[in-house]
């Protein structure tokens, strides 16, 4: 019972934080149709900020999480009017080696400006204890992980349902012209889109630096790949589908976990991804996309 | 009220206007017509702005704005129906109505409006929280005029209202533009079913490839047969 308690725990956590890497990537591209590969840098700003921070002395975990959060949207914002706006209106290609190239430069900066080996962490360490319900023993920051994550995407939801400027993101995914033709700044759409998916970054950032205690310059890197996989099983450019697809990778994941046995764990990543090209090809489109015929306008 | 000279468009290599010039007085209803593939729609674009001309001047209440940006034009009083209606399909009526407004900061005016063309599209208003995808398209159009309206514009561009709708609903979206004119709101309205268009037309322009070929009051557009049937048909 424990270790089933566990382990579904821990699917959820792991599903938890694809799900807000996932997302980050869906807001963007939803709007602007650019993969943004560099979202990983974006987790690695927030968590050498937390780095730097410390190493200056910060020592108070509250005021970290602020920062992890508040710098990586702000790094989110920043790499969009730097490297992501002069390409806005090239080919959807362009946009990708952009986002390519910025990952690789951002991360040959930490290694030259910090460390090219991993740095250790510790102001976040507190979030990570043992908790004990009863005969239950839980991890906190899996708890954390859970439920801020809901609350997160609960906020984004109402942002998205209730603001005018999340309407506009919602709208601009479909039609961007005519959002601007409502009087509505596009680069303040793009701007929100790109913070909002920071800010999703860095809180995944904090749950990374309180469970690995270190900061590496690829430290983002893997992660959006999973979270680009989780996109495409929930249906590319479509939150919902951003959001289940996270949670279905770390079910998956874990679920591989338990149930293979020991001599062949080598093959878990092999058997996931087997798993998802089986489900891509009963629905292509991803769970919660929508089937385009090739031919077919919106108009 | 809108003065455009020598406006040029052009995609890459295709010129689709050629130095139109136009102007509309305050309170008028002005009629573009013109075959397909005139120039129509790139020059309803280039007045909002979101295609940019290739020279020429767009002139609004005395200001320039040859080089506003959209978003800033739909401030200083423009907007524009685009032809496609290109109503926000995954939004529901209710969330376009409040786009439409997303530059008012009158929150209580804003819902009067909305209340108001509830009151006068029983439709949007028993499908307000639905995909507004689901429309038909009379319905469609009605929601579109409504969304621009809901930024109380000075002058209204309307991008052929009557596109693919069934002669009954057209005679009603011509009825509610001939009242909001009567409200004494300014319009330029581009359209193929001449007819329905020079009901409450003061003045007409043609365009053909690109280029002005008439410009004058509808009754005497209506009279010279040859240009009717050459540039309208029928
Ligand atoms: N985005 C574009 N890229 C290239 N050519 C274009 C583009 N938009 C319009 N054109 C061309 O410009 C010319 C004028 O097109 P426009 O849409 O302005 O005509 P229109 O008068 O609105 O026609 P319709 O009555 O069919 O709507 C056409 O030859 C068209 O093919
Ligand atoms: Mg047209």
């Amino acid at each position: 019972m424990d270790y089933a308690l566990q382990q579904l725990l821990n699917a959820l956590a792991f599903g938890a934080e694809y799900s807000l890497v996932a997302l980050g990537l869906a807001v963007v591209f939803s709007i602007m149709g650019l993969v943004n590969f560099a979202h990983g840098e974006i987790i690695g700003v927030s968590a050498y900020s937390v780095f730097l921070a410390a190493a200056l002395g910060l020592t108070s975990p509250f005021v970290a999480v602020l920062l992890a959060v508040g710098i990586a949207a702000l790094a989110a914002v920043v790499f969009e009017r730097v490297a992501f706006r002069p390409v806005r209106y090239a080919p959807t290609t362009t946009g990708l080696l952009t986002a390519f190239g910025v990952s690789i430069v951002v991360q040959n900066l930490f290694m030259l400006l910090i460390s090219p080996k991993p740095q250790s962490v510790s102001i976040l360490n507190g979030l990570n204890q043992m908790w004990f319900f009863g005969p239950f023993a839980v991890s906190s920051l899996q708890v954390m992980e859970l439920i801020v994550s809901g609350l997160t995407i609960l906020a984004l939801v109402l942002f998205l349902n209730r603001s005018t400027l999340g309407l506009a993101i919602r709208a601009a995914s479909r039609d961007f012209a005519t959002v601007r033709l409502m009087g509505i700044k596009a680069n303040r759409v793009i701007a929100t889109a790109f913070a909002i998916s920071g800010a999703l970054a860095g809180i995944a950032a904090v749950f990374i630096l309180a469970r690995r205690g270190s900061v590496s310059p690829d430290l983002g890197f893997g992660l959006v790949l999973k979270a680009f996989v989780a996109c495409v099983i929930g249906g590319f450019g479509s939150l919902p589908g951003a959001a289940v697809g996270g949670m279905l990778l770390g079910f998956i994941e874990v679920g591989l976990l338990v149930a293979l046995p020991q001599e062949y764990a080598g093959f878990r990543d092999a058997l996931t991804y087997a798993i998802i090209v089986a489900l891509l090809v009963y629905r292509p489109e991803g769970l919660l996309g929508q089937r385009i015929e090739l031919g077919d306008k919106e108009i | 009220m809108l003065k455009v000279e020598k406006l040029v468009v052009r995609y890459g290599a295709v010129t689709a206007v050629r130095e139109l010039s136009l102007e509309v007085g305050q309170g008028e209803l002005v009629a573009l017509l013109g075959p397909n593939g005139a120039g129509k729609s790139s020059t309803i674009n280039a007045l909002t702005g979101l295609v940019t001309p290739a020279s020429g001047r767009i002139v609004l209440d005395g200001k320039d704005i040859s080089h506003v940006r959209t978003e800033d034009r739909i401030r200083a009083g423009l907007t524009s129906t685009p032809e496609g209606r290109h109503i926000f399909s995954n939004l529901s009526v209710g969330e376009n109505l409040r786009l439409g407004a997303a530059t008012r900061r009158d929150p209580a005016g804003v819902r009067q409006d909305i209340e108001r063309f509830l009151a006068l599209f029983p439709v949007l208003s028993e499908r307000y929280g639905q995909a507004a995808g689901t429309l038909s398209g009379g319905e469609q159009q009605m929601l579109a005029i409504a969304r621009s309206l809901m930024s109380r514009p000075k002058l209204l561009l309307l991008d052929e209202p009557s596109l693919g709708l069934a002669p009954k609903i057209v005679v009603r979206i011509f009825d509610f533009i001939g009242e909001l004119k009567a409200q004494g709101l300014t319009l330029l309205v581009v359209e193929q079913n001449a007819r329905q268009a020079l009901r409450f037309a003061d003045r007409v322009y043609v365009v053909s490839a690109g280029t002005l070929r008439y410009d004058g009051p509808p009754a005497r557009f209506a009279d010279e047969h040859d240009l009717f049937n050459l540039y309208i048909g029928g």
